[in-house]
């Protein structure tokens, strides 16, 4: 296309300002009607310049009406217009397609905040709960953990965060992670690893007793899901 | 595919793999450069509407199949809450659940052309024998899709279809176990009419392929019916034919658009918003309309084998059609005498489409045996005969001759088009609707309702005042089983606050568990749980309701509908009226009468009333002036419950018409300004050409 008229190159900004459509031949005026129009299929064609002049393949080039060969701004105006519109349109339609992958309304409902009674966990245990299924470990944690856990030098940890800032404050015996590795999900088994915390059985991530990562591929520590204390004796996650 | 292509990249990188995959030059010999005849008319868009529905039915039937269930028990719910809960659900349940009619409506447009102009004629026997495969695999497809929603006519549909091959001798009963994987349709029947339905779609796409390969070797017939001889007979694909073609398919998706937005439910049955039930057969099973003409042959012929065999000789039939007519003269247009008998035959398919609906009985059959005479005696006697007999008119020199000749005419006008099709589809439509007709009832009056017409919308306080009704009448009885408290407070809904609908939500008792002692327990309802019904399983329902099951209100407003007789179906169509529902239910509730008339015969333990269908309806009268306290001052009477209940049960069978509407509008607007760009580019890019 390049070769044969200036149609394929012009740019919006070209036939929107241009000024001066007289001086535009009958020929190059009808090769730009066949290469403007194809501008519509896309990219592709206009890249590989090899759009067929139709017009001056058929010798129909002489055809060409007095009132496009006078206005030619109008009519790429035109052929901008329809492809921009529909562009427009394909783009809008792509947009409910991808967002129904999102999570529907129910799903979304069934993630609501829960309660979580925590009189029935004894010292040194801990319970699994899920929400928003994930699995939550509740961790009451024996003087002696949280020793443990507040012993170590933070700066040294490869994720550093004080056992402090991952509980609530008065309420230092309670340990609650999303029990999901961060190297790559699996689920860490509580009271296992060197640390007396948790241990990932898929590669051998260690935490410690405040679910932070000492040893093994995971970058970051167990995360602490939103939550607060209703009473003492009860938590609301989410 | 129209042999090898002078195409060659600039581009470095597309010339190495052009170099070893051709793809490119293929592409642009197929769409570019392939020489399309100069005077194909609107009707050849129609190849181009088709690939585009493929795709649209494609894409959007793998979207709904991430969200849906093939289970006999969970399928017609996964359905609900798709349109519920997913994202765009509704809208692209639409546009699949329309979308499959607007594909036959656009194949029958498809094939009447083909018909007409000849383009079954050697050298395109084959391309015309891959028409009729894809048009088989589409009823297949079709079919099995309307059964995967689960309802009543899912069901019954597929129990009647299947039961086709129990004519077959010997083996019948063999086949349809085999096909049933049970000994009734049951859910190995619904599994592997999902896993079907999904693969044959993609069998079209490849069967397309051949169709259009086939297409590009023998090159495109025209309104003429002459070859194209010299490169002044055609013009190249692209921008001619594309250009063409996107304007249609634009025209098209008005009128698709108006189905997915406005009149989403126009072309379905009321009474597949009832769950499938095996134990009730509906009382009248009507296929989807695009089957009706072979349904109406089916059910004329007296004997079960022979018309199961006509039924599908009259598909089949169209194979052979190539041998069938030998006349030399492709178009009918030079063909005075099959020209008219052309248009004959279209008015015995329309007909044998609208007896496809009536009840088979009376006047109806007699009908439908002279036209499924007449059918298969145009091909068989008619095209025959007319081959020896008829004196054609001389056909054009050149495709450019023809061109020529009818430069200074004006052509075709499209919107007459448009709406001939529309007229003559509404008519095989209404022929769908009208067997709908609820026998021995009275119409119920047409309401004015706030959420009709395109700019519908609902009335907050009818609709919370309905809810109260709802649930100081109603919920003694019926199930709301697919509304959740959180849908209260959503947009589009009765207008309630989060806090509102919690709070309305811990009103009631919610059964939960089992609990870490392993026992269900109670607890308050909260905004993600629906509303709980009133009876634990069906069979409580039925002993405590003498009998009779109160069906979940839900869907009541869409699983109820009532005939609106010719020619108010044709009007509904652009008045956009589809109330029939909520009229139904108002009336309903509204239409006890104390004594019934005259020697009617009034069953015990049941009451007599005017609108339901038989009249005898076990439910008691419901509603009575002041039994439900309004706080906004709103008159306590039978006629405002009834109408604010509906209201209410409307928008919990549709919680998105809003958003429909809404959207509906944008979306016009839209295609509208494209469509008119659409036609003027086609205007200049074709002004060379005429």
């Amino acid at each position: 296309m390049r070769s044969h008229g200036k149609g394929a190159n012009r740019t919006i900004l070209d036939c929107l300002f241009r000024r001066n459509g007289g001086r535009k031949s009958g020929f190059s005026a009808a090769a730009g009607a066949a290469g403007a129009g194809s501008l519509l299929r896309g990219a592709r064609l206009r890249g590989s310049g090899a759009v067929p002049l139709a017009a001056d393949k058929k010798g129909l080039e002489i055809v060409t009406t007095a009132s496009s060969a006078d206005h030619p701004t109008r009519r790429d105006f035109l052929y901008v217009a329809t492809g921009a519109v529909a562009s427009v349109g394909a783009a809008a339609t792509v947009w409910p397609l991808v967002s129904q992958m999102n999570p529907d309304a129910s799903t979304v409902a069934a993630g609501a905040p829960i309660e979580v009674d925590l009189t029935p966990i004894a010292e040194g245990q801990d319970i699994k709960v899920f929400w928003r299924g994930k699995p939550i470990y509740i961790s009451h944690r024996t003087k002696k953990q949280i020793e443990e856990a507040r012993a170590v030098s933070v700066s040294s940890l490869p994720d550093p965060q004080s056992d402090e800032a991952r509980v609530k404050p008065g309420h230092d015996q309670w340990l609650v992670v999303v029990g999901i590795c961060t190297h790559l999900g699996c689920i860490p088994i509580a009271h296992e690893g060197q640390y007396d915390g948790f241990f990932c059985p898929c590669h051998g991530s260690v935490y410690d007793t405040s679910g932070r990562i000492r040893q093994g591929p995971a970058p970051t520590n167990l995360a602490v899901p939103p939550y607060t204390f209703v009473s003492d004796t009860k938590i609301q996650i989410g | 595919m129209s042999g090898p292509s002078d195409f060659q990249p600039t581009n470095p990188a597309l010339k190495w793999i052009e170099r070893r995959l051709p793809i490119m030059g293929l592409m642009h010999s197929s769409f570019v450069a392939y020489p399309t005849p100069r005077n194909l008319n609107y009707w050849w868009t129609f190849g181009a509407i088709l690939s585009f529905m493929l795709v649209v039915q494609i894409l959007t039937g793998v979207i709904l199949a991430m969200h849906y269930t093939p289970h006999a028990d969970m399928a017609f719910k996964s359905v609900e809450l798709i349109v519920r809960d997913v994202n765009y659900g509704w809208l692209l349940r639409n546009i699949h659940a329309s979308g499959a009619s607007m594909f036959f409506f656009a194949v029958y447009i498809h094939m009447f052309r083909g018909l007409y102009y000849g383009s079954y004629k050697e050298p395109r026997e084959v391309l015309w024998i891959l028409g009729v495969i894809i048009y088989l695999l589409m009823m297949a497809t079709g079919f099995m899709g309307y059964v995967l929603p689960w309802g009543q006519m899912s069901f019954w549909g597929a129990t009647v279809i299947t039961n086709l091959f129990s004519a077959v001798p010997y083996f019948g009963e063999s086949i349809v176990t085999l096909l049933w994987g049970g000994y009734a349709v049951g859910n190995p029947t619904l599994n592997r009419f999902f896993s079907l339905h999904y693969l044959l779609p993609f069998v079209i796409a490849g069967v397309v392929v051949l169709h259009i390969w086939a297409l590009h070797v023998a090159g495109q017939n025209n309104p003429a019916g002459v070859e194209a001889k010299t490169e002044k007979d055609t013009v190249p694909f692209t921008p001619y034919a594309t250009m063409k073609d996107m304007f249609g398919v634009s025209c098209f998706l008005l009128f698709f658009a108006w189905f997915i937005f406005y009149m989403p439910n126009y072309l379905g049955d009321a009474e597949n918003y009832i769950p499938a039930n095996p134990a009730v057969t509906p009382a009248h099973i009507v296929p989807e309309w695009y089957y009706l003409p072979f349904y109406a042959i089916l059910r004329s012929i007296p004997n079960k084998l022979a018309g199961v065999v006509a039924m599908f000789g009259a598909i089949l039939i169209l194979a052979f059609l190539p041998w069938l007519d030998s006349a030399k003269t492709r178009s009918s247009k030079y063909r005075p005498l099959a020209k008219q008998f052309f248009w004959m035959f279209v008015v015995v398919c329309i007909g044998l489409g609208y007896l496809g609906a009536q009840p088979p009985e009376g006047i109806y059959v007699i009908v439908g045996r002279i036209l499924t005479f007449l059918y298969f005696a145009y091909f068989l006697i008619l095209l025959p005969l007319l081959a020896r007999i008829e004196k054609p008119r001389p056909v054009p020199n050149s495709i450019a001759d023809d061109v020529l000749a009818k430069t200074g005419g004006k052509p075709a006008p499209m919107v007459s088009t448009v709406i001939a099709l529309m007229v003559a589809g509404g008519l095989l439509l209404g022929g769908a609707e009208s067997a709908r007709a609820a026998e021995g009832s009275t119409k119920p009056p047409a309401q004015k309702w706030s959420f009709s017409g395109p700019f519908g919308k609902f009335d907050r306080g009818a609709m919370q005042r309905g809810l109260k009704v709802y649930k100081e009448v109603c919920a003694s009885c019926h199930g709301l089983s697919f509304v959740a408290f959180r849908n209260l407070a959503e947009a589009g809904g009765p207008g309630y606050s989060v806090a509102q609908a919690q709070a309305f939500a811990s009103e009631y008792k919610v059964k939960d568990g089992p609990n870490d002692q392993g026992e269900m327990f109670e607890r308050p309802g909260r905004p993600a749980d629906y509303f709980p019904s009133p009876f634990p399983n069906e069979q409580a329902a039925r002993a405590a309701n003498g009998g009779a099951f109160p069906p979940d209100l839900s869907l009541i407003t869409k699983a109820r509908s009532y005939s609106r007789g010719f020619p108010m179906f044709l009007i509904d169509f652009f008045t956009q009226y589809q109330e029939q529902g909520p009229d139904y239910v108002t009336a309903l509730l509204q239409g006890y009468e104390d004594k019934p008339p005259a020697g009617f015969n009034l069953p015990e333990g049941s009451f007599y009333n005017t609108y339901f269908p038989g009249h005898a309806i076990k439910m008691p009268k419901p509603l009575s002036d002041g039994q439900v306290t309004y706080d906004d001052g709103s008159p306590a009477t039978v006629a405002q419950y009834a109408k604010d209940v509906t209201h209410f049960l409307m928008w919990a069978a549709e919680p998105h018409m809003e958003a429909r509407k809404q959207l509906g509008l944008q979306v016009f607007v839209f295609l509208i300004l494209l469509t008119v760009l659409l036609y003027f580019t086609k205007k200049k890019v074709w002004a060379n050409a005429h």
